[in-house]
């Protein structure tokens, strides 16, 4: 079986174990376009440990904080982020649905008024991976609101 | 306090609106608010429930301001938010009726002002359902083991998510009589379903003989690509007086109105038809509301 290899980074962040797919959507939750001027890699549909495939990015130069993880874990939730600094893994930690997202998200509700007017989104987990918009009422997937 | 959404209010909390209304419309009780102003803000069109919030007011002793969007400031581009902070200072209650879903909830979330929901797009219209509660009580003398059944578009009628809500609570048995494409939305259904033990069944053609409530509610034509399949399936779904025939004689006809065309006119006058009476109750009910908030 041949091999893939990636350059280590020495600052940055390492998104693991994505849900195979979804690699792509992470580095759009990043913010990671074609004008980053730093090294990025996204690998593809690669044997996990546990099982099946995943999806892995390394972005060089960017440390991803809570409020992105929480977004991470809306489509990929049980994805690993490990925060690098110098090389080393200084931060590692595995990403959970949180039970309320307050000015994160969107609702994929055409007709809702937070599609319309400047107002800060807030959705509540209601049951598994599902959560409520407090503005709407409907009742969403969590991989919708990324 | 506000009421937003029917979701917000628990059974207790229900039952003492419609109490207080029973008393109201018996002349047992008259709320007084005298020296206070409701500001009615509706951004699309309403008859019944503008109206009956303003006539609710007047006989609690308010007084009442109307806010017209065709003349306001929204025709310079100002916000939804920005106008309701503006009317936050010039009354003490807001009924606000708005096409966008969420849209009241935004409302009460920006303001400190008691906020009442007068229909938000396809989502809620709590006030509705406390009418259409009290009714059905007012009428049959209770909800409990009842056969209501709630027919028409129940995939866009937002009175019909939330009855359909209420009689779960109170334990009447729900049957759905809608055409294929327009039913009311299964994971709705499922939640109700899950909260309140609800039996609920459904049928796409017009069935009501063993209902004790037959709740109609408008089939629009612009939800149909074909205007021959809309004039067809509305034809299927009118109700007729001859199809009262199989019907249980203290059936009561209810419906939020307006009407078009689903009720055949000759029935306005049959005792079963009930729902101008329940147009009616929109006033005691909504006044019992103003009450219930402005105390809170």
């Amino acid at each position: 079986m041949s091999t893939l290899n990636v350059d280590t980074i020495d600052m940055g962040t390492v998104v693991d174990h994505i849900k195979a797919g979804k690699g792509g959507k992470v580095l759009e939750i990043l913010g990671i376009d074609k004008d980053y001027k730093h090294r990025i890699a996204l690998v593809m549909n690669v044997a996990s440990k546990k099982g099946g495939t995943k999806d892995i990015v390394k972005i060089q130069g960017k440390i991803v904080d809570d409020k992105t993880a929480n977004l991470i874990a809306l489509i990929s939730p049980g994805a690993t982020i490990n925060i690098i600094k110098d090389e080393k893994v200084s931060k590692k930690f595995r990403v959970e649905l949180p039970e309320k997202l307050d000015g994160l998200g969107t609702c994929p509700n055409p007709n809702c008024i937070t599609n319309i007017e400047q107002c800060k989104n807030s959705f509540t987990k209601v049951d598994g991976a599902n959560y409520r918009c407090h503005y709407c009422e409907r009742k969403f997937q969590a991989d919708e609101l990324a | 306090m506000d009421l937003i959404s029917i979701r917000d209010l628990e059974k207790k909390e229900i039952k003492e609106i419609l109490d207080s209304a029973e008393e109201i419309e018996a002349g047992k009780k008259k709320p007084d608010l005298h020296g206070k102003i409701l500001a009615t803000l509706f951004f699309e069109p309403s008859t019944r429930t503008k109206l009956s919030f303003q006539s609710a007011a007047m006989r609690c002793g308010m007084q009442t301001l109307d806010f017209s969007p065709e003349t306001s400031s929204l025709k310079k581009g100002e916000s939804f938010h920005d106008t309701i902070k503006t009317v936050e200072g010039y009354a003490d209650v807001l009924a606000i009726r708005h096409p966008k879903e969420g849209a009241v909830r935004l409302a009460a979330d920006v303001i400190s002002k008691p906020v009442v929901n007068g229909g938000d797009g396809g989502n809620q219209h709590p006030t509705q359902t406390l009418i259409d509660l009290f009714s059905i009580r007012k009428i049959k003398g209770k909800m409990e083991q009842l056969n209501v059944t709630l027919m028409g578009d129940l995939k866009h009628a937002r009175t019909m998510r939330s009855l359909v809500y209420g009689l779960a609570m109170f334990g009447s048995n729900v049957t759905l009589v809608s055409p294929k494409g327009l039913e009311m939305d299964s994971t709705y259904l499922e939640e109700v379903s899950k909260k309140f033990g609800l039996n609920v069944k459904m049928k796409d053609k017009p069935e009501y003989a063993d209902a004790d409530v037959l709740y109609v509610c408008r089939i629009q034509a612009e939800r149909f690509a074909d205007p021959y399949e809309a004039k067809s399936v509305q034809a299927k779904f009118m109700i007729k007086k001859e199809d009262l025939k199989d019907a249980k004689k203290d059936l009561a006809i209810l419906h939020p109105l307006p009407k078009i065309n689903e009720i055949e006119n000759s029935i306005d006058e049959m005792p079963q038809a009930q729902y101008f009476k329940q147009a009616h109750y929109g006033v005691p009910l909504r006044m019992a509301v103003l009450e219930h908030v402005m105390k809170r």
